[in-house]
């Protein structure tokens, strides 16, 4: 256990010389390991983004939950339960990563089950098609692995070595996706129009991902300096469209915007507006699926109660028996 | 006299990478412990920071059941990119 308490909580001025040795041994690239001191605002940026961060891995299980009784082969479904069970994992490396600096488990899910922290708005829409299922993988984490493949250089040591490990179990899932994609694009022509109808649910979700444009994102400037983030939000979404794109062509597949267009000068491609105004709509709670999606993690917290219980009764009659036999 | 207890010793060589198990030593307490592997494993500025734990606080898994224990992972390639077979064309996902 590392649990040390917050520095500085109450506002008070945190001393200049710290704070300067703080940020030059950032802008070496240097680690901060959770023992170091760190201004107060910088763990608390971390636990919100990390507790985030957690919080999605752990809600993502639920769209895709959806379909694993109900792939369409044995093959698809062992692959499908993998993929959600890796998300169970990553959840718990960043929740244990988060828990370095000094918040506990139980009140990080407090905050998710009562809604008060936020998770990524794209696990609020549904998956009606087993299509869905190729467009999350291809596309939902093809996006997730463009956020977190600069995160594996966070500056925050547990959050960097937390990344890594994800980022390198993360590329079967865009991979299993893409594949599904594949073949759905390559049958009937049902199977191409449910492939395509997929895509033209994910593809503005998906970009929404990435947070909003950079002139209204109020976290950014802050998170650079730190090294808590390497890119802006619109850089990592143009990266993102300008890799994508060739994959749906490859597909015969149609991005569903009209005005997404190689733009040969900046080397780019141009696209639409992206109505943000759905993102707010979204993270305020008014998504095709937030209520649903919490109370499934609200109950799920209830049903389990009694595992953990279990589990302390069982500890403490083991602890009981190996008691009165040494006795 | 009775043996001082046992401690493994893990050391974090510089800030950003994980704590790597270096061996062991005796100690009477945590802290000679940590004093004793600061001396013995780090003369050659090997790390930046030393964990010790008591050897018998760590629950290990038994060699004697690697197989049974590890074997059900054997059988899922599936977690694995490559068996995922890409187009030459988007090869680089």
């Amino acid at each position: 256990m590392y649990s040390q308490g917050l520095t500085d909580a109450k506002g008070q001025q945190e001393p200049a010389d710290l704070l300067a040795e703080f940020q030059a041994k950032i802008d070496r690239e240097e680690k901060i390991e959770p023992r170091d001191w760190m201004p107060a605002a910088y763990r608390k940026t971390l636990i919100r983004q990390m507790s985030q961060h957690a919080h999605s891995e752990i809600v993502g299980q639920l769209p895709e939950g959806n379909w694993i009784t109900r792939a369409p082969s044995l093959k698809r479904k062992m692959i499908l339960l993998a993929k959600v069970q890796d998300e169970a994992g990553h959840g718990l490396y960043i929740y244990s990563a988060t828990e370095t600096l000094g918040v506990s488990r139980d009140q990080l899910t407090e905050e998710l089950l009562t809604g008060k922290a936020k998770y990524s708005s794209i696990f609020n829409y549904p998956t009606p098609s087993w299509a869905d299922m190729g467009a999350i993988g291809w596309l939902v984490d093809g996006a997730a692995i463009m956020n977190q493949v600069p995160l594996c250089r966070a500056s925050y040591g547990p959050y960097a070595r937390s990344m890594v490990r994800i980022c390198k179990e993360e590329s079967f899932h865009q991979r299993q996706g893409y594949e599904i994609m594949t073949v759905l694009a390559r049958g009937t022509a049902a199977q191409k129009d449910m492939a395509q109808r997929a895509l033209n649910r994910t593809w503005w979700p998906a970009l929404m991902m990435f947070g909003p444009s950079d002139k209204d994102s109020k976290h950014s400037e802050q998170s650079m300096k730190w090294k808590i983030k390497r890119f802006s939000n619109d850089d990592l979404r143009q990266k993102f469209i300008d890799a994508t794109v060739p994959q749906a062509e490859h597909l015969g597949l149609t991005i569903p915007d009209p005005k997404l267009k190689w733009n040969e000068a900046t080397g780019h491609y141009d696209h639409s507006e992206i109505d943000f105004n759905e993102l707010f709509e979204v993270i305020k709670g008014n998504g095709p699926c937030n209520k649903e999606r919490l109370q499934a993690r609200i109950d799920a917290h209830k049903q389990g109660a009694w595992v953990r219980e279990a589990a302390e009764v069982y500890h403490q009659r083991q602890k009981d028996n190996n008691e009165s036999e040494a006795a | 006299m009775s043996e001082l207890k046992l401690y493994e010793v893990f050391i974090r060589a510089k800030s950003g990478l994980n704590h790597r198990h270096v061996g062991s030593l005796h100690a009477s307490d945590a802290e000679m412990a940590l004093l004793n592997a600061r001396d013995v494993y780090t003369r050659r500025k090997e790390g930046v920071s030393i964990w010790v734990v008591e050897a018998d606080k760590i629950t290990a898994s038994n060699p004697k059941q690697e197989h049974e224990w590890f074997d059900p992972a054997e059988d899922k390639v599936y977690r694995h990119p490559t068996f995922y077979p890409l187009d030459k064309e988007v090869e680089n996902m």
